[in-house]
């Protein structure tokens, strides 16, 4: 956030490592169910990414990439994607959130459907934890203008 | 000695709870008051991880393939679970405590509570 | 007005440390804590759910309420950050 800040060195590093970041982010969501990991852990890597871009450049990288709108979204759709497939189990005559019933629409059997349906709760969760994090140190650093500067 | 030895993890917690808890009674500075508050929260976390561990060898509960599951082998996943979930909301309550720092900066132009507390004196 | 907040502390310390002398040891595997609900866990969550990670089963699983209630409770917090902060224009 500060404005005179030009190091070729930390920008080019940031720069490289951000989409390996990612990666890596992804793979802790993904493999949450063989090694430590899972929605919260890979969501907050996810963010760090983004927050990393924005302490080495500046705040209109991030925002061409990830507008305030599009950030907004993911985190209500966050929360919807963990609601419906409760109510996806509800509909197909099974309690909310036991995802046992998910194997009559998924090519697998009632056990590994368990399995499917904590990789898609864990999606969520990344989703939100990730657009969170984001959103709140944007407002908090720029004190709610999204700009540059310092926060009066 | 042996007591010593079966309980000093618990003071060690109960030392940094109350470095937290007297930051947060003592002190005037809000953002002071809001560090207290993070390391009561982390005490808080130490003592429940600390409550999952087994003595004799036992792992992070992750089952491992071909090998039969003696729950003696593996740490208590529930107490890693429910911290899982207090480090969300810790954070979750940091960032909102933050965002109504900022707010009362704003409105008074000061974070000490003396400051505060004089200023709406004042205006009544 | 430091020495009522110091002697409030220590009180509060000199209890908790009192209340320790009946917690079981540290990495007591015969613990209340560890033998009343978790070795079902871990002998069912392969079984149950295929997975290996217990505290994956556990957290989206078998507490998957628990764990919407979480997720909303982050999803308001970014939202009480955007409504307290966000000013688009100087007013």
């Amino acid at each position: 956030m500060i404005k005179d800040f030009d190091n070729i060195i930390i920008k080019t590093v940031c720069r490289i490592l951000t989409p390996f970041l990612q990666i890596f982010a992804f793979y802790v969501i993904a493999h949450g169910h063989y090694s430590p990991g899972g929605g919260f852990q890979g969501g907050c890597i996810l963010g760090a990414s983004f927050i990393l871009l924005v302490i080495a450049h500046d705040i209109n990288t991030v925002k061409k990439r990830m507008s305030e709108k599009l950030n907004t979204f993911l985190c209500s759709i966050g929360v919807m994607i963990y609601a419906g497939i409760g109510l996806l189990c509800l509909m197909l005559g099974a309690n909310y959130l036991d995802y046992g019933i998910l194997h009559t629409i998924l090519p697998v059997d009632a056990v590994k459907a368990r399995a499917m349906g904590t990789l898609g709760i864990e999606i969520g969760v990344g989703l939100t934890v990730m657009s969170v994090m984001v959103s709140i140190f944007l407002n908090i650093a720029s004190g709610g203008k999204h700009e540059e500067g310092a926060p009066e | 000695m042996e007591f010593v030895i079966g309980k000093y993890n618990f003071w060690v917690y109960i030392v940094l709870m109350m470095i937290g808890f007297y930051a947060m009674i003592a002190k005037r500075n809000l953002v002071k008051k809001l560090v207290g508050m993070n390391i009561f929260q982390t005490a808080i976390i130490l003592f429940f991880v600390s409550i999952a561990s087994k003595k004799g060898g036992a792992t992070i509960p992750i089952l491992q393939k071909g090998m039969t599951i003696n729950p003696s082998q593996y740490m208590n996943p529930l107490p890693h679970v429910l911290m899982l979930t207090a480090i969300v909301v810790m954070v979750s309550t940091f960032g909102v405590a933050l965002a109504l720092i900022m707010m009362i900066y704003k409105k008074y132009g000061t974070l000490e509570e003396d400051e505060i507390l004089e200023i709406e004196r004042n205006r009544k | 007005m430091k020495v009522f907040a110091l002697m409030a502390v220590i009180i509060t310390g000199a209890a908790l440390i009192y209340s320790t002398f009946g917690m079981p040891d540290w990495g007591d595997a015969d613990s209340p804590a560890n033998t009343h609900v978790s070795p079902r866990y871990i002998e069912k969550s392969i079984e149950e759910t295929a997975t290996p990670n217990i505290v994956t089963s556990v957290l989206a699983d078998y507490r998957g309420y628990d764990t919407l209630g979480e997720t909303t409770v982050i999803f308001t917090a970014g939202i009480v950050c955007m409504l307290l902060l966000r000013n688009k224009k100087d007013d």
